[in-house]
Parts: structure tokens; C-alpha cells; sequence
């Protein structure tokens, strides 16, 4: 099920109260975030095989993805700068010099033998995003850092029951891999904060956020702690590839680890794997089986070196982030931080949301209408057709031009709805569909007037009714009378001369 | 015997004194004769009598049209297999070519074959190899010598003038001292200028490839034809390759020549010491200013060189797993057992050892008391060379502390066998360019080399004092 056009999470749940009931005590989960987002890029960190998803196994795979004898990397300038650009949208310091290193282990989906990263000296340097909360509150995340690597191969281990199949068209992608601070303290706030990042990289265009496809995926540390004290024991949730998971596997992990800290047990440093149709984690391996990784810097690479002016150049080709636009967006069009927050949360929202406001000058005056429109119409449309706000049937131009018939009375909003369902399934415009249907609200008094005349003079015993007091019945008048002009009547007026009519009875 | 050299055999082949055919078949005949050698790894006639067929056909002029070449076994190559004188690539087809081979190929250079070499490059006697020792062309009947290492296959090659050059590689001292073993002459440029992509890497920050060759003049034209940028290698430099042959002058008048006190060492044979202040007066006599230098951290070079060479070499042999091509074990039951028994079968002692050595010093804890160490003491090596360049223009020194020794000795004791490098290495820690020429020999008339050491990118100047003191020998 496609949910992206339900509210942002972390609009969702107020963070009142971060603490959660043990048998014996309240306990604070205490989480960082180790976010691996796949740089957007058309070849590998280190070679110029493509990186397109979905490609037959082994078919982006070049000498030097498959570590064949004296092949040599050589740095994808483009990724340098993807990452640089994200490194300024998360208000990080964005260092001059960086260093590649090698992380040495065997795997089979590991041709070198070793991943280059970087370890001692990473690209981007501390920062911070910034969540915010339904209540109007928000919070900062700190970034520890953020460093560029090479993504592994796959390791096929369901082709074959006695085999296991490589295929190393991931082998060598460019990850940017980004560290927060534990500074988060509940599943939402996770949650939040990975939707956050995702937006920023979005804006950016440094990386597609296709979480399904692996492009955003996320390891997890987490520990308990009795508020107040020191850190626990962390453990590390690996390899998480949706919010849902994250915040399942934080919620299990945390009990876990709660209930062996409350039975007087302790916690055992130990890397984990999330079952995500039991909805458990389980040890993948202790500190004992950790991998010695043997960093040094890898002697194919020369260090990586950013003058100020390629940083200075970069950040001046950097768009407008969802912070700047959503605080844009609350002081042009006085939007409300709630409304302006869900606008900005994805790039395509804000996008359709100033394509469509500026389709017509009037409809700045009706900035709130529009947000209403997007948000839960139009959105609702989407999700029931499974459909993308991107290739949405309905463009800016014409929900503009819907918007501005609501606006200026002529047609109701009611009918609206009719119209974008129609427009939505047609393609056709607003206009185009209210003149073929003839859906102009009526706003002739004279016809109104008659129209209620009509409906009084059917309906004798409501009429007494409402008079003995049962005031409640003006709803069925407005309805009867709806009835009759096919929903057109502007039920401003309807309501009007409805009372009007009924008080002369009197 | 007398070797015509690659200078006049192009000469030769030009005024069409002699066919490419013929030429080629000369060489193939020693070829032939002198198997007994195992210079060669990969030798196929046919092979090489496909190249002269091809070439025959071709009508344009290359610079080293039909020049009968030997290809170090580290090199990848399209037309020959590349087992980099291991059991792990016994059987591996590179589907590339290596940068320098390819510059070679595009002069018109014939390859005769694949040269033994110390297994991955891993040693100094040409004794480590899968495919057996190689013996020194200059032994003695049933006294067989090591032609040196790890390049002992190109070495020996030129040497038993089975080509007019060879390549090699020089980690810390594989091109050198070999030559010194088999009086023949060898250098390693500095690091950069010959780019390292298409070689099975040893140690990359030391790798670079050089030339073997009968004198300096054929040495200066081969090295100017596999030097040059390659945006393939990282660490290959933008540097203008000058025209070194055209620009040879044995005029050393005014120049500098440094002596290093630290590469007087306890227990050198007295004809190293002897071929070493011959050079200084002939150096002398052609007007060369003498200039007693230090290097005072030379002492700590082998050591930081036996750390940083096999914690590189643990990391760039890890991609030998078995997994995507080369040997693989049939005994395997786990992932794991399929590295460790792929591993332990298809590496040898040697590399086994420096394997190691090399994950021991790069791992936690031990990281910062060796491998930091070590690199530290690199930085001090090669500010001790700058600080004694800015007061001479080149260095001279002997390029191994024995002349070739008995193809067996040392075979047990990897220390002793360490030793051979120890006037290579610091050069190599520092990435500057060195050759070795031949100059003098033994009480056994084995052949002794002096080696002579330039600035970063000034094997114009190396090139300079080699020719000359190679005429005046001569």
C-alpha cells in the first residue's frame, strides 16, 4: 500500500512523553541513526559502470567492480560534489581535506576484499536537522558526520539450493552514509528524522529516497536508560529499509532490552538483524565476533582535496530546502506551520503547491484553499489509484483553474469534488466539465426563491414542525432544495432565503 | 658473447640490415637453447611469430617496430596469460591490457614472453614463484646463482640476451637489485610516472613499473616509451615526459654528487665498498663536486618498508578468494573454508608470511605502534632525501649488499633475505628514481652495481650520470 500521501509522520503523534513503563521503572530509549543513502548518480563511486536498478545480474559490472588484478579506482567527481551539496543541507561543515579508506573483510559479494570508505577523515563534518512536532515545537538532531563508501554486491542465496549466486551491479555504487548523534528518544522521532533526511536529499536531487529499491536504508543503535543515568549498552539494528520497520524493530529491540535489564540481566553489545515478518530482532554477532576491519588509508587514492571556492560554487547551485520554503510559505501565503510543514515535507508537494498558486494571481488570496485541495482531496484521489503526485492526472494549471470556480462562486465546493473525481478520470478541465454539465452554481435569487417555494409547499408538516421549534429540520429544507438544483444552488443563498422564507410563516 | 643493443638494432633494422623476421628468429633460437633457465613463464613461438606476421603487414613506422620485448608475469596481457608467478592465477587470461604493455604493443614491440618473478612480487631471489626458480644466466655450471627479485625473470632475460629489453616492477628494489645480480642495467622511475593500472598490485604505494636493459642509452629510450599520464591511476602523474635518449649528456662538469655515510654498513663485502669509491673518483675526475650527505633515518628503512609493503600487500590480495576467477579449492564445505582452503592452497610461504605480517600490523591496537609508525618514518626518509637534494643532484650508492648469491642460500631465512633491500628500499619509501648499472666485479667476476638516485621526476639527471659512468667503465 503507497502511503506517502498521508500526513507526514512527525506530524502525526505529539512527543509528550518519551518514556515508556517497564515492569519496575519508566525507561528512555536513547537512538542514533545511521542513514545509507545511495548517491543519484548515472555511474559507480569509483568506475563508470551505469547504477540503473533492476538491470540483469552482472550486466553494470566493470574490471575494476569485479577487483580484477591490477584495476585501480578512480574518484567519480559528480558524487564528490552529491555529497558535498548534501552536507550543506544538513548545515554541516563540509571539510577540505577527506581521506578514502579501506574496511577490510571477506564476504563473497565483496570483490576487493575490502569496501572503500572513509573512516578517520570523512567528507562532511558535524551538523544538524531540524524535526518538527504537530504541537508547533521542534527539535534538532545533531549530524555526527557524513562520509562516502562503496556499496557491496548482492548475494543470491534463493537461485540454486546447494549455491549462492553473486551479482555485482551494486558492487561499487556510491553511498553517502550519515551519522546522527543519539539525540533521538522515541520511534516517531526516528521516524521524523529519517523523513526529514530523505526530504532534504530529495530537494537536493543527491539521492532518489526510494526506500523499497534500497536507495534510503538505515542501521539502528539504540540502548535503554533510566532517565538521568549513563548511556546503556547499544545494541545495532542493521539494514532497515522502510520508517515502518524502523520503528517496529526500535519498539521490539527497546522491550527487549528492558526486560532483560528489569529481570537484573545485562545488555550485551551485539550487532542485530530485524525479522520483518515476526517483527523481532535477533544477534547476528557479538562484540567478540566483531570484525577486526584493519582501516588505513587506501594507497590507490590520493587524498581528497576541496578548495573553498568548488564548496562556495556548490552551494550557491543549491535549491531552496523544505526549512526555507516552509517558513516562505507560512509568511507569503500565512499559512498555518502545520499546513506548511505537510507542503514541504516532499519536493514534488511544493513544487505542485507553487505551480498550482501561481496559475492564477487571484489564487494567492486562497492559499489555504489550495493547501486543502492538494492535501486531502487531490491526495486522497492519488491513494485510491495507487498514483503519484508527479504523474498526477489532474496538472497545477487545472486544479488552479477548479480552485479559482470555487472561488469565485461558481461552482460549490461540493460539486468540486464531482469535478476533480471527473477531472482526475477524464483529463478534461474544470471548465471544460462544469460547461458540458452545466454545473454553474445558481445564484439567481428569483430562482432559488422558487425553488424553496416549491419545497415548503410539499412539505406542510415539516414546515409545522420547525416552527413548533425542531430547528433542526432547516438541514432537510437545504437538502430537498439541493435536491432539486442538482446540488448547484449556492447554499449561501439556499440558506438565506430558506430562513427568510420560513420566518415570514411564522 | 656480444649483445647488440636495442640503439643499434633499430639502427639495423632501418637501413633493413636485418628483417624483423630474422631478428626475432635470432632471439627465439637463445630462446630456445637456454630453457633450462626458466626465465619464462609463458613462452609460445607461435605466439610470437603471429606478432612478426602482423607486423609485417603493418606499414606505418613505430618507434620500436619488431623490438623483441620480455613482459614481467605481473604484467596483465591480452595475448598471454598472467599468473604473477602464482598457483592462485595459474590459469587467469587477463581480457585487458596494462597500461605500459599496451604503450609498448602501440610502438610495435614484439613480447617474447612472460618473465618469472617472485611470487606477487614477494622476494629478492626469483625463488618464490609457483612456476619454480629462476636461474642467473651468469652461474657457473652446476653452481646455479639467483638471478635476484623480484623481477629475476626479466633480469636474467636481458642478460642470456633472450630481448633487447624487459619490463619490471620495483616495490623495494625489484628492478634494481636483480639487475645488479645479473649485470645488466635497470631502473625504477619515480613514483607516478609509469602508470600501475593492469599490474597485480604488491604494495601500491611503492609498486612502479621500469626497464631492464643491456645499457643506459636502450634504457632511456624504453623507459620514455611506457612513461606518461594515465587518468586510469589515481596516483599517476601529470608530468611531461622529456625525450630522455635525445637529451643524454655525459657532461657531469659542475654537478653534484652526493655520498650518503648511512650506506656504509658493517660487513659489506670489500669489492662493494671498492666498486663504490671507484665510482666516486671517476665521478670526481669528470669534474664532479663530491658531497658528503646524510640520510640519518636510512637505518629505519627496512623496517618501515617490511611493515607498509605487507599491510598494503594483506588488503590488495584479499580480492584472490576464489570467488570470481583464478584457482578455488575443491575441498570446501563453508564460505570460510572456501577462503581458507582457496588461500592456503593457491598462495605460497612467502606470500603467506607477508600476508600476516600485514594483517598483524594493521590491526586494532597494533595499528598506531606500526602502521602509524611506519608512515611517520616514511615522511622522515623522504625529508631526508629532499634536505640532502637540495645540496647535490644526485646520490650514488651501491644497489645490493652481495653480488648474486647461490640459488639456495637464504631460501630458509627470510631476514637475511629482507637484507638484500637494504640500499633499494629508502629510494622506494621516498618514490624516488633509481638505477642500477653495472660497475665492477666480484673476486668470483660476478657483476656488482652502483646505483645512482635522482630528484622526483629527474631521470634526465639519473639517466645523465649513469651514461657516464657506464662510458668510462666501458
Amino acid at each position: 500500500m503507497n502511503n506517502k500521501f498521508l500526513m507526514p509522520l512527525y506530524l502525526l503523534k505529539d512527543h509528550m512523553n518519551n518514556l515508556i513503563k517497564g515492569e519496575k521503572h519508566d525507561w528512555e530509549m536513547v537512538i542514533g541513526l545511521e542513514i545509507h543513502a545511495q548517491v543519484k548518480s548515472n555511474s559507480k563511486l569509483f568506475s563508470s559502470s551505469s547504477t540503473k536498478f533492476g538491470s540483469s545480474p552482472n550486466s553494470q559490472v566493470s574490471l575494476v567492480d569485479a577487483a580484477m588484478p591490477g584495476m585501480l579506482p578512480v574518484i567519480n567527481k559528480y558524487c564528490v560534489e552529491q555529497a558535498v551539496k548534501t552536507g550543506v543541507g544538513l548545515n554541516a561543515k563540509i571539510n577540505n581535506y577527506s581521506v578514502f579508506d579501506r574496511k577490510n573483510y571477506f564476504y563473497a559479494d565483496l570483490p576487493q576484499g575490502y569496501q572503500i570508505s572513509q573512516y578517520k577523515y570523512p567528507i562532511v563534518g558535524e551538523g544538524k536537522v531540524t524535526i518538527d512536532f504537530k504541537d508547533g515545537t521542534s527539535k534538532d538532531i545533531r549530524i555526527v558526520r557524513l562520509h562516502l563508501e562503496q556499496d557491496a554486491g548482492k548475494s543470491l542465496h534463493d537461485q540454486n539450493p546447494s549455491k549462492t549466486y553473486v551479482d555485482l551491479n551494486r558492487s561499487g555504487v556510491a553511498l553517502m552514509e550519515i551519522v546522527s548523534e543519539p539525540d533521538i528518544r522515541t520511534p516517531d522521532e526516528a521516524g521524523m528524522y529519517i523523513s526529514k533526511i530523505r526530504s532534504i536529499l530529495m530537494y537536493l536531487d543527491t539521492c532518489d529516497g526510494n526506500m523499497q529499491e534500497g536507495s534510503l536504508r538505515a542501521d539502528v543503535n539504540i540502548s535503554v536508560r533510566k532517565p538521568g543515568d549513563e548511556y546503556g549498552t547499544r545494541c545495532e539494528i542493521k539494514n532497515l529499509n522502510s520508517i515502518k520497520f524502523i520503528k517496529q524493530a526500535i519498539n521490539y529491540e527497546a522491550k527487549r532490552q528492558i526486560e532483560i535489564l528489569e529481570s537484573g540481566g545485562s545488555i550485551e553489545q551485539n550487532t542485530m538483524l530485524f525479522n520483518t515478518s515476526t517483527g523481532k530482532t535477533r544477534p547476528m554477532r557479538n562484540k567478540e565476533e566483531a570484525h577486526d576491519y584493519r582501516y588505513f588509508p587506501d594507497p590507490d587514492l590520493l587524498p581528497l582535496e576541496i578548495s573553498k571556492e568548488e564548496i562556495g560554487k556548490i552551494k550557491s547551485s543549491i535549491p531552496e530546502l523544505p526549512d526555507e520554503l516552509k517558513n516562505k510559505f507560512i509568511e507569503t501565503y500565512k499559512l498555518s506551520n502545520y499546513d506548511a510543514s505537510v507542503l514541504t515535507a516532499e519536493k514534488q508537494t511544493s513544487d505542485y503547491f507553487n505551480e498550482t498558486i501561481n496559475s492564477d494571481s487571484e489564487l494567492k488570496n486562497h492559499a489555504k484553499i489550495v493547501v486543502n485541495w492538494i492535501t486531502s482531496e487531490l491526495f486522497s484521489l492519488l491513494n485510491k489509484n495507487n498514483q503519484d503526485l508527479i504523474n498526477s492526472p489532474v496538472s497545477p494549471e487545472n486544479l488552479g483553474q477548479l480552485i479559482k470556480l470555487i472561488s469565485t462562486n461558481e461552482i460549490s465546493g461540493k460539486i468540486a469534488k464531482d469535478v476533480l473525481e471527473d477531472m482526475f478520470s477524464s483529463r478534461k478541465t474544470a471548465r471544460q466539465i462544469v460547461d458540458e454539465k452545466g454545473l454553474q452554481q445558481v445564484t439567481d435569487q428569483g430562482e432559488i426563491a422558487k425553488v424553496i417555494d416549491e419545497v415548503i409547499a410539499e412539505n406542510p408538516k415539516m414546515v409545522e414542525q420547525y416552527l413548533a421549534g425542531k430547528d433542526k429540520l432547516l438541514g432537510f429544507f437545504v437538502g430537498q432544495a439541493m435536491k432539486l438544483t442538482k446540488g448547484k444552488a449556492n447554499p449561501k443563498m439556499l440558506n438565506d432565503i430558506l430562513k427568510q422564507k420560513l420566518n415570514k410563516k411564522n | 658473447m656480444s649483445k647488440s643493443s636495442l640503439k643499434q638494432t633499430l639502427q639495423d633494422l632501418e637501413s633493413k640490415k636485418i628483417s624483423i623476421r630474422e631478428l626475432n628468429q635470432d632471439y627465439l633460437k637463445r630462446i630456445k637453447e637456454k630453457e633450462n633457465l626458466n626465465v619464462f613463464i609463458h613462452f609460445s613461438e607461435e605466439n610470437v611469430l603471429k606478432q612478426i606476421d602482423n607486423l609485417e603487414k603493418d606499414n606505418s613506422t613505430k618507434k620500436l617496430k619488431g623490438i623483441p620485448i620480455a613482459i614481467k608475469d605481473l604484467f596483465c596481457t591480452k595475448s598471454m596469460p598472467t599468473t604473477a608467478a602464482s598457483k592462485i592465477l595459474e590459469n587467469f587470461n587477463p581480457t585487458y591490457e596494462s597500461f605500459v604493455t599496451q604503450k609498448l604493443l602501440d610502438e610495435g614491440s614484439v613480447f617474447v614472453g612472460k618473465t618469472n618473478l617472485d611470487e606477487f612480487a614477494m622476494g629478492s631471489a626469483t625463488n618464490t614463484s609457483f612456476f619454480g626458480n629462476t636461474i642467473n644466466p651468469l652461474s657457473k655450471e652446476n653452481e646455479p646463482l639467483a638471478p635476484g627479485g623480484s623481477s629475476g625473470g626479466s633480469a636474467a632475460a636481458v642478460a642470456a640476451d633472450l630481448c633487447l629489453g624487459a619490463t619490471g616492477t620495483d616495490t623495494g628494489g625489484s628492478i634494481r637489485q636483480p639487475a645488479s645480480f645479473c649485470g645488466v642495467v635497470g631502473i625504477k622511475p619515480t613514483y607516478g610516472l609509469c602508470s600501475r593500472w593492469g599490474i597485480a598490485a604488491f604494495a601500491s604505494s611503492l609498486d612502479q613499473a621500469g626497464i631492464f636493459s643491456h645499457n643506459v642509452e636502450d634504457a632511456s629510450i624504453l623507459l620514455q616509451s611506457i612513461a606518461g599520464f594515465d587518468q586510469r591511476d589515481s596516483t599517476s602523474a601529470k608530468v611531461d615526459i622529456p625525450n630522455y635518449f635525445e637529451n643524454l649528456d655525459d657532461n657531469l662538469n659542475g654537478k653534484t654528487v652526493g655520498i650518503p655515510k648511512e650506506y656504509s654498513i658493517d660487513g659489506t663485502p670489500i669489492e662493494i665498498s671498492q666498486i663504490w669509491e671507484d665510482a666516486i673518483k671517476v665521478l670526481e675526475k669528470k669534474g664532479v663536486k663530491i658531497k658528503n650527505i646524510s640520510l640519518p633515518h636510512t637505518k629505519y628503512a627496512l623496517p618501515t618498508y617490511y611493515i607498509i609493503a605487507p599491510a598494503e600487500a594483506s588488503s590488495n590480495l584479499a580480492r584472490y578468494d576464489g570467488v570470481k576467477y583464478g584457482f578455488r579449492s575443491d575441498e570446501i564445505n563453508s564460505l570460510d573454508e572456501m577462503y581458507e582452503n582457496t588461500r592456503a592452497q593457491g598462495f605460497g610461504r612467502e606470500v603467506k608470511r607477508r600476508i600476516l605480517i600485514g594483517t598483524y600490523v594493521l590491526s586494532a591496537g597494533y595499528y598506531d605502534a606500526y602502521y602509524l609508525k611506519a608512515q611517520k618514518v616514511r615522511k622522515l626518509i623522504a625529508d631526508d632525501f629532499n634536505k640532502a637534494f637540495k645540496e647535490c643532484d644526485f646520490i650514488i650508492t651501491p644497489t645490493a649488499p652481495s653480488a648474486a648469491f647461490p640459488l639456495n642460500e637464504k631460501q630458509n631465512d627470510p631476514i637475511k633475505m629482507y637484507l638484500n633491500d637494504v640500499f633499494t628500499v629508502p629510494a622506494s619509501l621516498a618514490g624516488l628514481p633509481g638505477i642500477s648499472i653495472p660497475f665492477g666485479k666480484d673476486k668470483n667476476n660476478l657483476p656488482l652495481g652502483i646505483q645512482i638516485l635522482g630528484k622526483h621526476f629527474d631521470e634526465q639527471q639519473v639517466f645523465n650520470a649513469a651514461v657516464s659512468l657506464e662510458r668510462s667503465y666501458e
